[in-house]
């Protein structure tokens, strides 16, 4: 019946769209959860206090770069530049990729400075959010990995039905950018 | 009378036809290509309907285990001297027969038997039970949608509800026990496996059960939101929405903004179990060994729990007093006291229900000048609520009332909430809490307020939808014994506890507090309660009975619209395919509520607005 969704078209937001932003909004509010606890334990003392690895600013900036190429290449779709389409896509793609493997490298090292994952619950906060957020960029790659086979194994055609899926995959990995600019920003801020 | 029936039905084909919105659909067949078969039909349906009905039917199994259970504890508390041995067979080595042959239950497994009696009324029943039941049958009848948005994911809703009812039945079955330590599960009885011996596999899997739990209520709740925001007919705006789909609308949100920070504290809980964190865990010693867990503090999970447990004990409740709302309007022939402000009321609920959560932790060493701020928001819940049970009452004084079972239930549901709301009241305040926490006041309090209640709204729901489920109707007889029955038996159940619960009988005790000097004289009491709840417990098998007999033998409805009711769910076959309706959907040209307008019986959502005519639900 997914036919059912796409009879209205009442001018209102496609409903998979809306779908997306409401389990985005739940999602933040996972995330809330989480930094919530963790101000409320950072104010109970006992708190180990170290620095944030410095790979997890690079990782700041690859996410950035790769939320850069994906639009690029959804205006490459939009215009009919079918080669910027495919390739920032699959740019993208290894850029989630180099993501996750850097957030990995951070963990080893905040692990070498002895800010274990069971030492303090500084510590674990730190594992467990950015973990978390890792599991929902690789969530991303999994929507990507749907888009590049969209874009390698069917014919190039912009109709609005690929549009409003690649705007589904695009929004969500937006999503997930901005969401670990806000936790960086927010362990910035609250000196681990 | 048939006559006249006969001419509506033409008039709304008539109507149909002409302002129905076409969106091809009898052009397309999709229903049978899904539906060939009596797996794909009734089993791996996506169509709304029938997972609304594998909804209740699994809530209706779940009631009767949570149930069964709880005669059980009650017998316990009860006749805590009578023999139990009868009970072996069933329950295996959690009767212990001792040197004078007498069976005692297991205490270990009587605070099992109290967890999973919680965590199944609340979660099972009362929510997927509740909530996932009539949204999934109403929401798209009610808005004018062929489905859901998307009815694949509502299918997976109901399926990670019943993985995880399948996991929690299984723990039922472990050696040690299922999880013992209330559905609350706070640390350290959650976190630590050497805690109980429930708190190890039994914990694990209530965990497990958990989690798929809350993806079960986040799949359902954002497709119910994007259906009712999204799939609405033409000229349903939403101030045109019967008051179901409102509550229904602000449950979901509920849901979906809450689940998941249980699910952030139940993750947490995870890793505090299985990896060695600390994050509820802080200078422990079990059995004589101290713990190398340092830095936790088990109040954070209370308040990661409770900022979902607040919020779920309106999910719970909303969907109650949305059918309330309309059923009520129908069989009183009346439109709705006061529609506007029963929309803003559930707003206001579903707004305040996010800043009270900590009214359940005055007694856990919050600050008790923080507690100050979560009285004042608790006690302003008062207000909305009063003006729901004004509207109740507005609604159905001076009518000239239908009094059948789903009726009856609705009444008997503003009784509920009157009584359970005022003892909230009393909880409300930090400072009475101090006698009152965790006393059978509070027991009494949410039983009545929240448990009885909202089955009262679950029930009134059942009789009055019951045609639209399976063209069939209950019997009515039996559900008016069903009423009468419960609603006395209820209150001598929850009733006497408030007295228990002043004198500061303590709730959780295995022996109901008898071993105490001060608490001896309620035996008697104590004996009553058992009685009068298992006469409610064959109410309840009364019920189910009645339910399954009247699916292949009830009555059979010879109209679309046996209760002459104005919304759209009434203007679908007695035996909706796929799709809902044949061809077009109809519009909506009016409010829900023209119930006596103009001296006209009732007017139906489609019949358009006469020259003049002021539509009472559409704010300009």
């Amino acid at each position: 019946m997914a036919a059912v969704a796409e009879n209205y078209k009442q001018s209102r937001i496609h409903p998979h769209k809306l779908a997306l932003w409401i389990a985005i909004a739940s999602i933040i509010m996972m995330f809330g959860g989480f930094t919530s606890a963790y101000v409320v334990r950072r104010a109970a003392g006992n708190w180990l206090e170290f620095k944030l690895p410095f790979i997890f600013f690079i990782n700041t900036a690859v996410i950035l770069l790769s939320s850069l190429s994906l639009h690029l290449s959804y205006i490459g779709f939009k215009q009919g530049k079918e080669r910027q389409y495919k390739g920032l896509l699959l740019l993208t793609f290894f850029l989630g990729l180099v993501f996750v493997v850097l957030q990995y490298k951070g963990w080893e090292e905040l692990n070498a400075i002895g800010a274990t994952f069971t030492v303090n619950p500084s510590s674990s906060f730190i594992y467990v959010i950015s973990g978390l957020h890792a599991a929902h960029v690789l969530g991303g790659m999994a929507a990507l990995t749907a888009a590049l086979t969209h874009a390698f194994v069917l014919p190039y055609k912009p109709t609005q039905r690929r549009l409003n899926r690649f705007q589904l995959v695009a929004q969500y990995w937006h999503f997930v950018d901005i969401l670990w600019v806000y936790l960086v920003l927010f362990f910035m801020l609250n000196g681990s | 009378m048939a006559h006249v029936e006969t001419a509506v039905e033409t008039l709304e084909d008539k109507l149909t036809q002409e302002l129905g919105y076409d969106d091809h659909f009898h052009e397309h067949h999709h229903g049978d290509k899904y539906q060939s078969n009596f797996l794909t039909t009734y089993i791996f349906s996506t169509d709304h309907k029938i997972i609304g009905r594998q909804f209740l039917i699994t809530g209706i199994f779940w009631a009767f285990m949570g149930a069964a259970m709880s005669i059980i504890f009650r017998l316990q508390l009860g006749f805590p001297e009578a023999d139990m041995a009868w009970l072996k067979p069933i329950l295996g080595k959690w009767i212990q027969i001792n040197e004078a042959g007498i069976g005692k239950l297991d205490p270990e497994f009587y605070y099992s038997l109290v967890t999973m009696h919680g965590t199944i009324l609340v979660f099972f029943v009362l929510t997927a039970g509740l909530s996932g039941t009539f949204s999934n049958i109403l929401i798209p009848l009610q808005v004018g949608a062929r489905d859901m948005a998307s009815p694949l994911l509502n299918a997976f809703s109901y399926w990670f509800f019943f993985l995880a009812g399948v996991v929690l039945f299984l723990s039922l079955f472990l050696s040690t026990g299922p999880f013992s330590g209330g559905w609350t599960a706070y640390p350290p009885l959650s976190a630590l496996p050497q805690a109980s011996e429930g708190s190890g596999a039994g914990m694990t899997m209530w965990i497990v059960s958990m989690a798929l739990f809350i993806v079960s209520a986040l799949l359902g709740g954002i497709n119910y939101i994007t259906t009712i925001l999204n799939l609405r007919t033409k000229g349903m705006t939403l101030w045109r929405m019967p008051l179901t789909i409102w509550a229904f609308f602000v449950t979901a949100i509920l849901g979906v903004l809450s689940f998941p920070v249980l699910l952030s504290g139940v993750l947490l809980l995870m890793f505090d179990r299985s990896l060695g964190t600390s994050f509820y865990l802080s200078e422990i010693v079990v059995g004589g060994e101290v713990l190398q867990r340092i830095g936790g503090s088990p109040i954070l999970y209370q308040h990661l729990f409770w900022f979902l447990g607040h919020p779920e004990v309106y999910i719970i409740i909303l969907p109650s007093m949305g059918i309330v709302s309309e059923v009520l309007s129908v069989h009183a022939r009346k439109p709705i006291f006061g529609y506007t402000a029963m929309v803003y009321s559930i707003l206001a609920i579903g707004f305040l229900s996010f800043i009270v959560w900590a009214h359940h932790m005055f007694m856990s060493g919050v600050n008790p000048f923080i507690s100050n701020f979560f009285v004042v928001f608790t006690l302003i819940i008062a207000v909305p609520s009063a003006v729901k049970v004004f509207n109740w009452i507005g609604t159905i004084y001076g009518s000239n009332f239908r009094f059948n079972a789903a009726s009856l239930f609705s009444i008997g549901f503003v009784s509920m909430f009157i009584s359970g709301g005022l003892t909230g009241i009393f909880l409300g305040n930090s400072a009475l809490d101090i006698q009152l926490h965790d006393t059978y006041f509070v027991v009494a309090h949410f039983h009545i307020v929240m448990g009885i209640a909202a089955f009262f709204g679950m029930f009134a729901g059942i009789y009055h939808w019951f045609p639209k489920m399976f063209g069939r109707f209950m019997n009515e007889t039996l559900g008016k014994i069903h009423f009468w029955g419960t609603l006395v038996g209820a209150y001598l159940i929850f009733w006497p506890m408030h007295y228990t619960g002043i004198a500061g009988v303590p709730r959780r005790y295995y022996d109901g507090g008898a071993s105490f000097d001060a608490f001896r004289h309620f035996t008697d009491l104590n004996k009553l309660i058992t009685v009068a709840a298992i006469f409610v417990f064959f109410l309840q098998v009364l019920f189910i009975v009645n339910f399954f007999y009247s699916i292949f033998s009830g009555k059979k409805s010879k109209s679309k619209n046996p209760w002459g009711a104005n919304t759209l769910e009434w203007t679908t076959p007695i035996h909706a395919g796929h799709g809902n309706w044949p061809d077009r959907i109809p519009t909506v040209q009016r409010w829900p509520y023209d119930y006596g307008k103009g001296g006209v019986e009732n007017i139906p959502q489609y019949i358009p607005l006469n020259e003049g005519e002021h539509d009472h639900g559409h704010e300009e």
